[in-house]
């Protein structure tokens, strides 16, 4: 998806797993889907690079749809759908 | 004809059968050999995140390894010369265990510790409690608590604490896609 479309994404669950490091923003997510309904949009938020990689191989392995990410000012919102 | 073709059908069940039965189950098992600070941290840092990723996790402690597991607060008595001594020379737990390299005579850890608690990074107590609640299954290899001198009594209240043999990692490890030896 492109920025603005992901700009654009009504996120139903916003996870703020900034300032938390390496495996934080992974368990943070696993531990938020469980409150998400499936088709919702999930939004996770973090400082750390890693989890750049990390959070669209877990979708994969979840079965989620991995969207994209925005990064903003070293902030990245990463968005997928469960 | 189709006499044939079921046989081969039943047949290419049969083996479908086996082949499913035998694929590795979505499972890592992890050896903890080390009793280095920065290595088992590493240990806990993937058991972790295996846990988040779903995949199910066996952790077997071994050697210098059981001593992470060593409850700092607790001294059971009865124990012999030699045990006695390895407990004193050992790690008494988590808290006490050191880096592989650049320990710099505790100066070094510290500062790791020190680092890491700056940076938000989780350490290696809340790794263990965060196995813990994500079940996060821990082996204790039995034959090194012998050869060390440890006892059950001494050991940290982590859930379902098992000791085994190695005939259990084996299995268990025979079973997972992936193995790790820290």
């Amino acid at each position: 998806m492109t920025t603005e479309e992901l700009k654009s994404l009504k996120s139903d669950k916003v996870v703020d797993a900034r300032g938390t490091a390496c495996p934080g923003p992974l368990l943070a997510a696993k531990k938020a889907a469980a409150d998400v309904q499936p088709g919702q949009i999930m939004e996770i938020l973090s400082s750390d690079e890693g989890t750049k990689s990390d959070i669209p191989r877990w979708c994969t392995k979840m079965n989620y749809e991995y969207f994209g990410s925005i990064d903003e000012d070293g902030i990245y919102r990463l968005f997928l759908k469960k | 004809m189709s006499l044939e073709i079921e046989k081969q059908v039943k047949l290419l069940e049969d083996q479908l059968k086996q082949l499913q039965g035998a694929q590795a189950k979505d499972q890592i098992s992890i050896i903890v050999f080390s009793g280095d600070l920065d290595k088992v941290l590493a240990a806990m840092i993937i058991a972790t995140g295996a846990r988040a990723m779903d995949m199910e996790v066996k952790m077997f402690f071994t050697f210098w390894g059981t001593t992470m597991l060593r409850d700092k607060n607790k001294s059971p008595k009865g124990k012999d010369f030699m045990s006695k001594m390895f407990g004193f020379m050992l790690p008494k737990g988590s808290t006490k265990l050191k880096l592989s390299k650049l320990n710099m005579g505790g100066m070094g850890t510290e500062m790791l510790k020190g680092l890491m608690q700056k940076k938000n990074v989780a350490s290696l107590e809340d790794l263990i409690t965060i196995a813990a609640e994500l079940e996060v299954e821990i082996c204790i290899c039995q034959m090194s608590m012998d050869l060390m001198g440890f006892k059950k009594e001494e050991m940290i209240d982590y859930p379902n604490l098992k000791y085994v043999g190695v005939g259990t990692y084996l299995a268990d490890a025979g079973e997972s896609r992936v193995q790790l030896f820290i």
